[in-house]
């Protein structure tokens, strides 16, 4: 069974958490034209490599950022959101 | 074993002429590259042959013919889809899968058995009678029914889902619905590519793309350079590798997608079964395995792993509609990777980059498309200009954020 770490809970199976996308730090309307707001909201880092991933434990109602290869399924680290996850 | 076929066994002289040519030497430049060779990149060699003439093409396979999605699909073929744009496009998938077998001259056993897309709520009745309209709209074949009828056609299913999960209500009919062998798909075209003089290059991996003054060059590849100035990423799962060579960012993520087939049995299920409620859908090839898909992973892997938890779930839902099924044994089960978009359509044509082609966007919906996208790649080649059956598909369509919305109809039948 796949465990992930739930940064309030510890280790828990994978099957109680909820993944939730790629982390994106927040946008700003104003300073991107149309083509660039459509992208910025559609395009994603697909490629092969560690991202920043949404996840959210359902049992706890958590969400938290992951560190993820997705290409080894493996988890560098989890941490809660802070200000500062926006800024890469 | 019988004489004669241990002796063939044996000869270093196989009297059977094979598929196609084995080209050993890469030419130093080609007119086109096609990298991926999957059903999707040997039909646009066919197409390009075929219908425009161009025939000093290659394509470039990293493993061999259809061993990437191609090989690994249910081969569900429909048209049943809910917007224009991609109910016109599938259903001149469908008319062109109909001929095929007969214009590659290869039997693909392809197989119509009606195809029931079953609703467990009135929320999702309402979706199928939404398909129906747009489907019948469009000159396409495709009505809801009733339990009655669904029973009729298929007194195995247990209608009430032995009260584990809400009952059915009715479902869209797709009579054209259909299935075919992958896998001569893909051979069939790679025949029909080599007799208009494409080659066919296995184990050959494309490293990078050589893109200079916004314009493709060349490829790199782990047998050496090759010059050209068209080439068409026709890889599907493995495309976010691709774009990256050549820094072009997409909606495009990849998840698995798993399935599996049980021994055979005596033919007893005669049409496709999907349910997007029970995340399963089932029909019986005609080697009597059943063979059954589920819907996407949970969460993005580049990587074919299958799993435990899909089996067990697969197979629990399995016997909720068919209570005739638990002493069936499973016999393999495997997982292929999926492009997925955030529109469940695909992404086709011209890029920002010249000479740069994508065929893509295939997540779990991509087999069906094979004749389509081979002919309308092949023109887009050819004349450097979308054809118009895939102008909606266009990587720009996202910054337009004029999305093709096909989840209703794609996200768990295929
Ligand atoms: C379990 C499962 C069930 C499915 N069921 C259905 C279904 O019922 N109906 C349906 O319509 N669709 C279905 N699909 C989707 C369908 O399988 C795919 O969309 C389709 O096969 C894509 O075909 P393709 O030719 O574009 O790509 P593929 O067949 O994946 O071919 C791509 C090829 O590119 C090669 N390649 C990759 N990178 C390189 C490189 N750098 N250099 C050289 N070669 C490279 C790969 O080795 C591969 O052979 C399913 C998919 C899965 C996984």
């Amino acid at each position: 069974m796949k465990i992930l770490n739930c940064p309030l809970n510890g280790p828990r199976p994978i099957q109680e958490f909820h993944y939730g996308g790629e982390f994106h730090p927040p946008l700003d309307p104003a300073e991107l034209n149309d083509a660039d707001w459509g992208q910025e909201v559609h395009h994603r880092h697909g490629e092969p490599g560690v991202k920043r991933e949404w996840w959210y434990h359902t049992a706890s109602g958590t969400w938290f950022i992951a560190e993820r290869d997705n290409l080894k399924d493996h988890v560098i680290q989890t941490y809660l959101y802070t200000p500062e996850c926006g800024n890469d | 074993m019988p004489h004669r076929l241990l002796k063939f066994g044996f000869s270093d002289h196989h009297p059977e002429p094979r598929m196609f040519r084995e080209v050993s030497q890469l030419k130093p430049e080609y007119d086109a590259v096609i990298i991926g060779g999957g059903g999707h990149g040997l039909a646009a060699a066919y197409y390009l042959g075929k219908d425009h003439g161009i025939s000093n093409v290659a394509v470039l396979e990293q493993g061999y013919l259809g061993g990437g999605g191609t090989g690994r699909n249910t081969a569900i073929v429909r048209s049943n889809y809910l917007t224009p744009e991609g109910a016109r496009f599938y259903q001149a998938s469908v008319e062109l899968f109909q001929d095929l077998s007969r214009e590659l001259d290869y039997n693909l056993f392809y197989s119509e058995r009606g195809h029931f897309t079953l609703a467990h709520s009135p929320a999702s009745l309402r979706t199928q009678r939404w398909r129906a309209e747009v489907n019948q709209h469009l000159g396409i074949d495709s009505q809801v029914v009733y339990p009655d009828f669904i029973q009729s056609q298929i007194p195995q299913i247990d209608l009430t889902c032995g009260g584990h999960q809400p009952p059915i209500h009715g479902a869209l009919f797709h009579p054209p619905g259909a299935i075919a062998r992958h896998d001569a798909v893909a051979w069939a075209y790679a025949r029909g590519a080599d007799r208009y003089g494409a080659e066919i290059h296995q184990q050959t991996a494309v490293t990078d793309i050589e893109v200079r003054d916004g314009a493709v060059i060349g490829v790199h590849t782990d047998r050496g350079y090759i010059k050209t100035r068209k080439v068409l990423s026709a890889v599907a799962g493995w495309t976010t590798h691709i774009t990256k060579m050549v820094g072009l960012t997409t909606p495009l993520v990849i998840y698995p997608l798993q399935a599996m087939v049980t021994e055979p049995l005596k033919p007893w299920l005669n049409h496709i079964v999907v349910s997007a409620s029970l995340h399963v859908y089932v029909s019986q090839s005609s080697r009597g395995e059943l063979v059954a898909g589920a819907s996407l992973d949970p969460y993005e892997l580049i990587s074919s792993r299958s799993t435990l938890d899909f089996a067990e779930s697969m197979s629990g839902h399995l016997i909720d509609l068919f209570p005739c099924l638990p002493q069936v044994n499973v016999l393999r089960q495997w997982a292929g990777m999926c492009d997925m978009t955030p529109d469940f359509s695909p992404i086709m044509g011209l890029t920002p980059i010249s000479g740069f082609y994508l065929d893509s966007g295939w997540g779990t919906w991509g087999f069906k498309a094979t004749p389509i996208s081979g002919k309308t790649m092949a023109f887009t080649l050819a004349n450097n200009r979308d054809h118009d059956l895939i102008k909606a598909f266009n990587l720009s369509r996202f910054e337009r954020c004029e999305l093709v919305g096909e989840k209703g109809a794609a996200s768990v039948g295929h």
